[in-house]
């Protein structure tokens, strides 16, 4: 029979309310991995809003032909600054700061393993994304040229040499990146010391709650990933400074050596990124669907198959590099092999919500988009592994319709989703459901809008990173519609910001369990106390509220 | 010169003319059934779970049976992706091979094509032919089959040669040689354009390759292999060109300039576009190009002179008998 520690009293009533001053001065020197991951979500959806406004000129820019709104290299450093900021300022901060908030509380423990290595992963983040964008203002650097980096997220060589990329504007992205790299390994390194060591009493491996298991992984996948390319970043640093020649082709260095390193790190970060909105769907499907995750063993063994094959398919990126036939099989081999794992997942989410009583909370508005959404971000991954039909689609418009299908279609929309889920558990305050209904049609129509005809825009054989394309080529219709996709889209984030605003203060009180769910954070206060229990929670199985809320037919035996 | 056919706008991969692309085509046809297939069926079950166990207003709000999962059913949903899984690695395999290591014809064109930041120098080593961003080559049809193979080189950054008609793409790498072939089997001019980001004017390097019948191709070689033509009235734009830095960069076959900078300029007006597709090819834009090429392509590479308005009318007379 499991125990779980009584919700608590949010606030100690008695003291007194402090002066702004002191409240700031406590947010820049917390330890607290609560704080610590509001502020990477936070920080992750000002960029995110930041970037978005970069997405909306370069369609802008795109929507019809031979446009002239921004200068082609204003639309470089537009499509640059968008992707890294996405990828680095956005995906990696809201997804690790989600883990900072709800991992501890999930497994009953009262913060990360290492609470001030924590503290430094989220500054070293939270400067490196800030000297991405000084770069705007100061990239001029010593020598004149250039102002933000303008060479793509990618950054492939030799592009970025001193020869056709004078300046610093490059060292800006290249620093700014090696900086929070550091950061994200940090913390993932701390989650992993977290996980193995911090769980409560009768939380076993087999009875942590999925999402916990996937940030697992997802950090193993970290620790893995980002030292290859901060590696890579090194050795560029000192190609561009000292004269290194280790991507200089005028000098016998390789630009395929940065392309692997680059994709070794690349691969697994579209999994760092996507399994964590997994993990978040894991726990909101079933809540919502008021049954059991089908098939936990399996869906664990699929997120460590995830794990495991995403650290061999990076060179799927690189089937147009001329690698030879032997070794582009092997990575559309590895690459098909992981739709495997990935689509036991989609079979499990489906077969949890078969049966239940589904509630169309929005949380679960957003997992139901996510599912269709992902469907098709699996099926044009799958055609992009089959090697001669990607000769044709990559670096076309159908990858980059492929990929914001993962990265806003499957990923952005669940997190859309945990924060409607979690902010109660966050401030005490429900988000108000109507605005969120508003909020996820709208955003599903613009995303639709935008992102589905760019698929036929690349089979029409339009490229990527293309700041005009020539009248005649039949691709205007596509680019028109896309950009119409984006005032849907505008409008719908400036719903949920004012959601959030407007339920910050006057949002319907919580309570500690506002969903009738059955993970451990649910059964403390909303929003937690700084020490999250005032006992350690003891748990006989993966649903100890279950359990508290069933004492008649517990978990424990059906596992 | 006759351009044989009107220009096929649009690129599309489902409009293949040649070997590589038709073989593309068929295999992508098989993996769209394929995964149209698995969207229909699992969309369907999952649209099927979302309104039959929606919650409705009479339900009791009790929650529902708990069912923990089935072996039998997870191995089901397991072993069936494998089995699709294989069939698409055998079937991708073998198109893998079958167009990285194409069986030779007797008669073969080689092409040599070097990708430059924003154009692209095309050389045929066979016939002493060097042009740019236009590609010709022969028809193969049953009589002759023909195979063009294409060696890739960059002389910069990377490029990316993408006609999607023809094949799918090949990067240009420097430091790397790759090589690339196309069988056209329907004569007519086809586009395409560099399909890896390559700086600022990555969007204008832009591709044409025109297929010939064979007797055409003859003709168009034969022109090509000539000097350049020299007529004495336009001698005084020949004197201009010669005389300020145009020879650095520029080549004129039969003449003193021999740069190797910039495209071979020796049968200019050939050619249909200008800056690699960034304006048509014609007297007036060729002087608006001289005069300024930045006003038409920002960022190219190719500075303007700073000629004076009779200096760019005598050099643009002299450029357009480069035929």
């Amino acid at each position: 029979m499991s125990v779980v520690a009584p919700p608590l009293p949010a606030r100690d009533a008695e003291l007194e309310p402090a002066g702004l001053l002191t409240r700031l001065h406590d947010w820049v020197v917390t330890v607290d991995h609560k704080r610590l991951g509001i502020m990477y979500v936070v920080a992750g959806l000002v960029f995110f809003l930041i970037a978005g406004l970069e997405a909306g000129v370069i369609r802008w820019q795109l929507a019809v032909a031979e446009n002239a709104v921004v200068s082609p290299q204003v639309f470089n450093r537009l499509f640059t600054v968008h992707g890294t900021t996405m990828v680095f300022l956005v995906g990696i901060p809201i997804v690790f700061g989600f883990a900072n908030y709800l991992v501890p509380l999930m497994i009953g423990a009262r913060d990360l393993a290492f609470p001030r290595l924590n503290a430094f992963g989220f500054w070293a983040f939270l400067f490196g994304g800030v000297l991405l964008y000084f770069s705007f203002l100061g990239g001029d650097g010593l020598y004149g040229a250039g102002s933000a980096p303008d060479v793509g997220w990618f950054a492939y060589a030799p592009l970025t040499a001193r020869a056709f990329s004078p300046g610093n504007s490059t060292d800006y992205w290249n620093l700014s990146i090696l900086v929070m790299g550091f950061g994200t390994v940090a913390t993932s390194i701390n989650l992993i010391a977290t996980v193995l060591t911090m769980r409560c009493r009768g939380m076993s491996l087999g009875r942590m709650p999925l999402y916990v298991w996937m940030m697992l992984v997802v950090s193993g996948m970290a620790v893995m990933g980002l030292p290859p390319l901060s590696a890579a970043q090194i050795m560029l640093l000192l190609d561009r400074f000292v004269g290194a020649h280790f991507f200089d082709t005028q000098a016998g260095g390789s630009a395929v050596m940065w392309q692997h390193f680059f994709w070794f790190f690349g691969h697994p970060e579209v999994y760092i990124l996507m399994v964590p909105g997994f993990a978040m769907v894991s726990e909101i499907i079933p809540v919502f669907s008021r049954k059991v995750i089908f098939g936990y063993p399996m869906v664990v063994a699929a997120s460590l198959a995830i794990g495991f094959l995403a650290m061999t398919v990076w060179a799927h990126h690189m089937f147009a590099v001329g690698m030879g036939a032997p070794l582009n099989s092997a990575f559309a081999a590895s690459t098909m092999l992981i739709a495997i794992p990935t689509g036991i997942k989609i079979f499990n989410w489906v077969a949890t919500m078969y049966g239940g009583r589904i509630r169309f909370a929005t949380p679960m508005l957003f997992a139901c988009a996510f599912l269709f959404q992902f469907l098709c971000a699996g099926l044009t991954g799958i055609i992009l592994s089959v090697v001669p039909f990607n000769w044709q689609l990559t670096d076309s418009y159908f990858v980059v319709a492929h990929f914001h299908f993962v990265l806003v279609g499957s990923l952005i929309f669940t997190i859309f989703g945990a924060i409607y889920y979690w902010f109660p558990k966050v401030t005490g305050r429900l988000l108000s459901e109507r605005l969120g209904r508003w909020h996820f049609w709208l955003f599903v129509v613009g995303f639709n809008l935008t992102f589905l005809p760019m698929h036929w825009a690349g089979m029409l054989g339009m490229p990527r990173r293309i700041y005009t394309y020539p009248a005649d080529r039949g691709w205007d219709f596509w680019n028109l519609i896309a950009t119409l996709g984006v005032p849907f889209q505008i409008l719908a984030v400036l719903i949920f910001a004012i959601n959030v605003l407007i339920s910050l203060r006057r949002g319907a009180v919580a309570g500690s369990d506002p969903w009738d769910a059955w993970t451990l954070e649910w059964a403390t206060a909303s929003p937690p106390p700084a020490y999250n229990f005032e006992t350690e929670p003891v748990v006989a199985s993966r649903r100890p509220l279950w359990d508290v809320k069933h004492p008649e037919d517990p978990d424990g035996p059906h596992e | 010169m006759s351009v044989t056919a009107a220009t096929t706008a649009t690129p599309s991969i489902f409009a293949p003319v040649s070997t590589p692309a038709f073989a593309i085509r068929d295999l992508s046809f098989l993996v769209l059934a394929i995964v149209t297939a698995i969207f229909v069926v699992v969309a369907a079950v999952t649209v099927y779970a979302i309104v039959r166990y929606r919650h409705r207003p009479g339900d009791d709000g009790r929650d529902p049976p708990q069912v923990y999962g089935s072996v039998q059913i997870e191995l089901a949903w397991t072993v069936v992706p494998f089995l699709i899984v294989i069939v698409l690695f055998l079937t991708t395999t073998r198109y893998i091979f079958a167009i990285e290591r194409p069986a030779p014809t007797p008669d073969t064109l080689e092409v040599r094509v070097v990708g430059n930041q924003w154009w692209w120098e095309i050389r045929y080593p066979q016939l002493g032919i060097v042009t740019a961003n236009e590609l010709h080559v022969p028809v193969s049809d049953a009589a002759r089959p023909m195979r063009t193979f294409i060696t890739l080189e960059s002389a910069d950054v990377i490029h990316s040669f993408w006609i999607p008609q023809l094949a799918g793409k090949t990067d240009v790498i420097p430091g790397k040689t790759n090589r690339s072939w196309i069988e056209p089997r329907k004569p007519g001019t086809y586009v395409g354009q560099c399909a890896e980001f390559c700086g600022v004017q990555h969007a204008w390097m832009l591709l044409r390759i025109t297929v010939h019948p064979r007797d055409e191709f003859d003709r168009w070689v034969a022109a090509q292999q000539a000097v350049a033509a020299d007529a004495p009235e336009s001698r005084a734009g020949r004197d201009v060109f010669t005389s300020v830095a145009c020879i650095s960069c520029h080549t004129v076959r039969g003449t003193p300039a021999n740069g190797v900078f910039g495209p071979d300029l020796t049968h200019l007006m050939s050619r249909a576009t200008l800056g690699a597709g960034v304006a048509a090819n014609t007297p007036e834009t060729l002087r608006a190009w001289v005069k300024n090429p930045d006003a038409l392509k920002p960022g190219a590479r190719m500075p303007a002179m700073n000629l004076s308005g009779d200096q760019l009318d005598q050099l643009v007379a002299y450029l357009t008998t480069l035929r």
